[in-house]
């Protein structure tokens, strides 16, 4: 049991026809949700995340494929017969129910005994934080609780997966904070299979297992936080996921399994690269801003990856200062300076810089093993 | 001083609205109801109350016989508007504009014609039952014209806008979504209308009724085109004591009456079934 995916989808893609033409929405993807897992569809709008959940949830028909759960083909099965349950973009609350009916309605659609209906859903608007709301119709409740109501109806029929459209998109920052710590902490308690879509990168990445970045009806890569945001897939990844930095450059030789580009007299990049990659080989690398240190004066370790360049931009954030260097190896470079020692800037516009940082920490995009 | 008269000035267009189109005619038809007298000789206000009582006894018939066609076709209303209002509503999609002005078509044309226009199909050897008595399916003595199915069927012909369109505004504005997430909570197709898409549309059923009893219940026009003396409506009588009689104490004391026992009906209608409360009954 524990080793049958809770979700799978296999070849599974969706077309729509719209004026004519057929939009791929959804391109053949094929995808395995673990049990108990946080799962995030990352992506910008319009890539095809609400489509894919609408497919597991039965409310779209996929054009091709099938998708399972907990191993069982469901392709075709009416959604009020899936045993999965969404939490919808916009809550699509009842608006003539109580809070407390909204939560009851699918126990009784289910018909479960009324005193243990009363029970489960008593339980779970203490887990939701609501307990005295019952009779509030939604109308009469905040953003935040209309979603916890949305939240509750789902998850009080212990579903083998819940399914989150974008739930908190509607939410002020501060509470969708908190709210994302609390929806860690209810999936956690209650140990139920998330899938959850959201195009906010920070969100997917504090929250989940596993991510699978999508885009244009595709997932580019599918992976666990750290894989993502360390070792981008993809330019899009590299480019959605935090900040990224790319060089682009072909390779002068590789010793131990680290190709050496050469862009200047004192100037290189190091980057680890697989077997398949030799000299002359053109390679996309990314490395992410916090990894790199920047100082006027030259390195003294030979080892490491240098550039040089002048300082455009320097931007106080708090917890950190960012630079902008225009590198002579072509491009602009971010380079975040945690603000942990530094009393003041490391250096200022127009100031020549090094910038430098360890092979480990250079990552060749899109190369295949 | 000035910002004490501001609110009695801001009212005043309003007010002299009501005064002028309401208030007036009101009086002057409650003053006609009191007067005796005849066309030739005039008539004076003498505060005689008995016109009320004899109009009522002698149309008690006509007066109960409105208010029971105006029922059964705002029941009928219901059924038959219901369905127009959901497809178009969840089916129309780019053509839902297309599909209201086809429903409002025929209402370009004349009450009164279109109301005609019912005589021919009606008739008994039109085109409906001139072909079903020829294959034998009807006996040649059956007719629908001048029978309380004709007058009722020409009421709900003619009012069927008035509530397919609040029916259909309530549909409309149903989040999908909604509907959806009744599905998603272990709703069949039927539950979920039963449960979540009728609730919702109640409101517009309500306005329905409101805009469809009254109106029906005094209509003068279908009895007279698609009845007879058997389906006399309250309606007929205020005409013709009016246009043809010329007995304005008693027509006005008839329309009174009328207008007093409908108010009184839809406001205890109103409030025995007060919009929130219908919704809350029908998603037990
Ligand atoms: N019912 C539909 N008819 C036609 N096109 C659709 C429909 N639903 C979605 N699409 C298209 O499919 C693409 C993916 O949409 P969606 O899954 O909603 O993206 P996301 O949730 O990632 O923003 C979009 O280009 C959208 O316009
Ligand atoms: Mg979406």
């Amino acid at each position: 049991m524990s080793d049958t995916a809770a979700i799978e989808l296999v070849g599974v893609h969706k077309d729509f026809l719209s004026h004519g033409d057929t939009v791929q929405a959804v391109k053949p993807t094929d995808l395995a949700v673990g049990q108990g897992e946080f799962f995030s569809l990352l992506g910008p709008s319009g890539c095809g995340k609400t489509t894919t959940m609408r497919m597991i949830a039965g409310f779209e028909e996929p054009s091709g494929g099938t998708v399972f759960l907990d191993g069982n083909d469901v392709t075709g099965v009416a959604p009020h017969k899936r045993d999965v349950n969404m939490v919808f973009q916009s809550y699509a609350l009842f608006p003539h129910l109580t809070a407390y009916q909204n939560v009851a309605f699918g126990l009784e659609r289910k018909k479960v005994a009324k005193d243990e209906i009363r029970r489960r859903v008593g339980e779970m608007l203490e887990i939701v934080s609501l307990t005295g709301m019952e009779k509030r119709s939604p109308r009469e409740m905040s953003g935040g609780q209309q979603q916890r109501v949305a939240l509750a109806r789902a998850l009080v029929n212990g579903p083998r997966a819940l399914l989150l459209d974008e739930p908190l998109g509607a939410l002020d920052l501060k509470l969708r904070q908190q709210m994302q710590i609390e929806l860690k902490r209810i999936q956690r308690e209650v140990g139920i299979t998330f899938v959850y879509v959201t195009h906010d990168q920070g969100e997917a990445l504090t929250m989940s297992d596993r991510i699978a970045v999508m885009e244009g009806g595709r997932i580019d890569q599918l992976g666990t936080p750290r894989e993502i945001y360390e070792k981008p897939a993809t330019r899009f990844v590299a480019g959605f996921i935090g900040t990224s930095n790319l060089l682009d450059g072909s390779v002068d030789s590789v010793t131990g399994g680290v190709a050496l580009l050469v862009f200047g007299p004192e100037e290189k990049v190091l980057v680890p690269v697989p077997a398949s990659v030799t000299d002359g080989a053109k390679l996309e690398i990314s490395v992410r801003p916090e990894k790199i240190d920047l100082s006027r004066d030259a390195p003294a370790a030979a080892d490491c990856s240098v550039l040089t360049g002048t300082v455009r931009e320097v931007v106080y954030h708090g917890t950190s200062t960012n630079y902008t260097v225009r590198t002579s190896a072509g491009a602009d470079l971010v380079v975040f300076d945690q603000n942990a020692y530094s009393a003041e800037d490391l250096a200022g516009p127009g100031d020549r810089v090094y910038l430098t940082w360890s092979p480990q920490h250079s990552y060749p995009i899109g190369v295949r093993p | 001083m000035r910002h004490r008269l501001a609110p009695y000035l801001l009212v005043l267009p309003g007010g002299l609205w009501l005064l002028l189109f309401f208030v007036v005619p009101m009086v002057t038809m409650l003053s006609l109801s009191l007067q005796e007298g005849d066309v030739v000789n005039g008539y004076v206000l003498t505060g005689h109350w008995q016109t009320y009582v004899d109009a009522i006894t002698n149309y008690r018939v006509q007066l109960v016989r409105s208010l029971i066609y105006g029922a059964i076709t705002t029941v009928l209303l219901i059924v038959a508007a219901f369905p127009v209002a959901y497809f178009i509503a969840f089916y129309g999609r780019r053509r839902k504009a297309t599909f209201l002005f086809l429903l409002l078509l025929p209402f370009f044309v004349s009450f009164v014609l279109r109301t005609i226009s019912w005589r021919y199909i009606l008739t008994d050897e039109g085109i409906l039952l001139g072909p079903l008595k020829d294959a034998g399916l009807l006996a040649d003595s059956f007719h629908i014209l001048g029978t309380p199915v004709a007058v009722i069927l020409g009421l709900v012909y003619n009012f069927l806008p008035f509530m397919v369109l609040p029916i259909y505004v309530a549909l409309e504005r149903i989040d999908p979504r909604v509907v959806e997430a009744a599905r998603d909570l272990y709703a069949s197709p039927l539950l979920a209308f039963r449960k979540v898409v009728f609730p919702l549309a109640l409101p517009g059923v309500f306005a329905g009724v409101l805009m469809t009893f009254v109106p029906a219940s005094s209509d003068y026009v279908n009895s007279a085109v698609l009845g007879s003396s058997s389906t006399t409506m309250i309606g007929q009588v205020i005409q013709s004591q009016y246009l043809v009689s010329s007995n304005y104490p008693t027509a006005s004391a008839l329309s009174f009456t009328l207008m007093a026992v409908l108010l009184i009906g839809v406001f205890a209608y109103a409030r025995a079934l007060g919009t929130e409360d219908v919704m809350k009954v029908a998603a037990r």
